[in-house]
């Protein structure tokens, strides 16, 4: 049986798991005591010995990205923490933040030891109240504890509403002050990020890993996971299930181990498709039950492990709705700063409006996937991207139901059944 | 020609534009604080934030439009957004949002005439596993029904809506949400659940499982 390994999420049960107090009561800034007493290039050899690649998508050793940041160069160094979790079916950040703000200020600290940064921000996305006050308690807290301040300030910075600004290079121009419009690589963060200075830009899941590997070290780190991808992570398992919720398991465990662990697919109903992280990672299906959910076993399956928003959908949900929907998503956020992604989402939604409606052709799958080619590579960051991997997977594992659309003249689904009150008097 | 808005607090607007490196950072801090005490952001707001920034009022109304969070028009007292990304839309978001509709008698991006609720369909708010999500001043109401959401608004016309279901033991209001969105501390951190029973899932089960 597949085992479970709370490590960020120890202390969750706990009323106060979002107080100093709380988080001190487990030896919470202990590990950032221990990295300061340490050599800089030290702590990020044992990061990087760890294994720990970045948990909020791309998957980037995150030791190495430390590891790109000049040193000796006179500049002002920056950490920016993403914290805008805003893909489709992530849901890892938000809670963690909630329930323990300070293991963030603590791996904060840590890595702006290591990257020899003063100063750090954490950009969180504005649609959150409750998160943004506790991280901004949190931050008071550790000032008034001396915890900051004293050779590490972090600034927190709140956004408002703007997808794109999870792009890393989108969220500096926006954290500078401008429309959140991703920027041409190179010159990469680490060389000219924040300001034009050296900059690493880590999620939050990523950095909030970090005080634990200190404290426990580097071995003890990469004895969880797999081969390639060592450690422990936050798979967030939502939709057509019994119980939704998080679950902290080392990487590689499986799909149908975590929907034995959560009571299984809504009863009475089976699994039609998923995402194994995000709604721009490629679909998933019944036969991708046992794909072991690391950065590689995903990626070999046609997929990517992006957030492990593992988003389930039962049979009584209709593939081309799901699809549209998640389009017209991309159409919304694209920052319109290049052509294919601009105009691109912009024709995918109209022809996926005429398919769902049972008015189009099937030449119009046909165009649905040469428009997705000349998105797909062509778009300046990865937003352009994401939006081709829901249409091209559906196509390729449910042909048969938009054809359906066509030949029913309509949706053949009816959507009450998919909603979590079906059966309810309303 | 001074552009001072008289109703801004100049020391607060210097104390958020002292938190960054480079005064132009403050940008949205400023946008969300013009938004705490109007409502919205005004022409007076821009106008404002320009001088204090020195860039062009168009500089500043280019980045505000950029970002659906800033609203241009008055907004109502409780906004009120119904996740109808794919999986709420699925789980029940399309229904609640419609239902909304029909019971406030307004449109998407509406406000009721009495200025105390406005409605507006929003993308994933990353509480996917408490879908369908509706948030109100982006506040989180989870597992919601057709039922429960009609509970919500109703409650917000008459002055008494119901506490979020993690955040604070009281709904604030938008301009108060506002506030907290620039930066400012309204002391309710301290308030409300640590974690929902969704996020305490996968840890409930570690602990059976090691009991065993």
């Amino acid at each position: 049986m597949a085992t479970l390994t709370p490590i960020l999420s120890a202390h969750w049960d706990e009323k106060d798991s979002f107080t100093l107090e709380g988080y001190k009561r487990h030896g919470g800034y202990k590990a950032a005591e221990k990295a300061l007493a340490m050599d800089p290039d030290a702590v990020i050899q044992i990061i990087k010995d760890s294994g720990l690649r970045g948990r909020g998508g791309a998957g980037f050793p995150t030791g190495m990205k430390w590891g790109f940041i000049p040193q000796g160069d006179n500049k002002d160094h920056y950490l920016v923490v993403n914290a805008d979790e805003s893909e489709p079916g992530t849901c890892k950040d938000t809670p963690l933040l909630m329930a323990n703000p300070h293991v963030l200020i603590e791996g904060c600290i840590i890595a702006c030891h290591a990257i020899r940064a003063k100063q750090a921000f954490i950009y969180i996305r504005g649609e959150v109240t409750h998160v943004v006050r506790r991280v901004n308690q949190a931050i008071t807290d550790a000032y008034a504890a001396g915890l900051l301040g004293k050779g590490v300030d972090i600034v927190l910075h709140i956004g408002a509403g703007a997808y794109i600004c999870g792009e890393e290079t989108a969220l500096l121009d926006s954290l500078e002050g401008f429309r959140g419009q991703p920027r041409l690589r190179p010159p990469f963060p680490a060389i000219a990020g924040l300001y034009a200075k050296p900059t690493v830009v880590n999620n939050v899941e990523s950095i909030a890993s970090v005080p634990a590997i200190i404290a426990n070290g580097a071995e003890w780190y990469q004895a969880m996971g797999t081969e390639k991808s060592k450690g422990a992570t936050l798979y967030s398992l939502s939709g057509h299930v019994n119980n939704p919720g998080q679950f902290e398991a080392p990487l590689g465990i499986t799909l149908r181990e975590i929907l034995e662990l959560a009571g299984g697919v809504r009863t009475g109903h089976k699994l039609k498709f998923w995402t194994p992280g995000g709604s721009s990672t490629p679909l998933f299906t019944d036969a991708h039950l046992d794909i072991p959910l690391d950065y590689e076993g995903v990626s070999a399956a046609g997929s990517m492990l992006g957030t492990k928003a593992l988003q389930i959908f039962d049979e009584t949900t209709c593939v081309v709705r799901a699809v549209l929907r998640w389009t017209e998503f991309y159409k919304h956020e694209s920052c319109g700063k290049c052509t294919p992604c601009r105009e691109g989402t912009w024709w995918l939604v109209q022809i996926l409006r005429d398919l769902e409606a049972g008015v189009g052709t099937e030449a119009d799958l046909e165009k649905l996937l040469d428009l997705c080619d000349n998105i797909m590579g062509r778009s300046f960051c990865a937003l352009g991207d994401g939006a081709t991997s829901p249409i091209t997977s559906s196509i390729k594992y449910f042909r048969d139901e938009y054809i359906a659309h066509l030949t029913q003249g309509g949706c053949p689904f009816d959507p009450v059944q998919s909603t979590l009150f079906v059966g309810a008097s309303k | 020609m001074s552009s001072v808005d008289p109703t801004l607090s100049q020391e607060v607007m210097s104390s958020i534009v002292a938190r960054y490196p480079r005064k132009r950072s403050a940008i949205m801090p400023l946008l969300h604080y013009v938004q705490s005490v109007a409502g919205y952001v005004t022409n007076s707001g821009i106008e404002n934030i320009a001088e204090i920034l020195e860039i062009a009022n168009a500089e500043v109304s280019a980045v505000a439009t950029f970002y659906t969070q800033y609203k241009f028009n008055p907004i109502g007292e409780y906004h009120v957004g119904v996740c109808t990304n794919t999986l709420c839309a699925v789980m029940g978001g399309d229904a609640i949002f419609s239902a909304l509709k029909e019971h406030l008698g307004i449109e998407n991006e509406g406000v009721t005439a009495d200025g105390k609720v406005s409605l507006e369909h929003i993308e994933c708010n990353a509480a996917c596993d408490y879908a369908p999500v509706v948030m109100a001043n982006w506040e989180f109401y989870d597992n919601q029904t057709v039922e429960s959401a009609k509970t919500l608004v109703d409650g917000a016309r008459a002055g008494n809506p119901p506490a979020p279901t993690r955040g604070p033991n009281h709904l604030v209001t938008y301009k108060e949400a506002s506030a907290v969105l620039a930066g400012l501390n309204d002391g309710l951190a301290g308030e409300g659940v640590q974690a929902g029973s969704a996020t305490l899932l996968g840890l409930n089960l570690a602990r059976k499982m090691e009991g065993k």
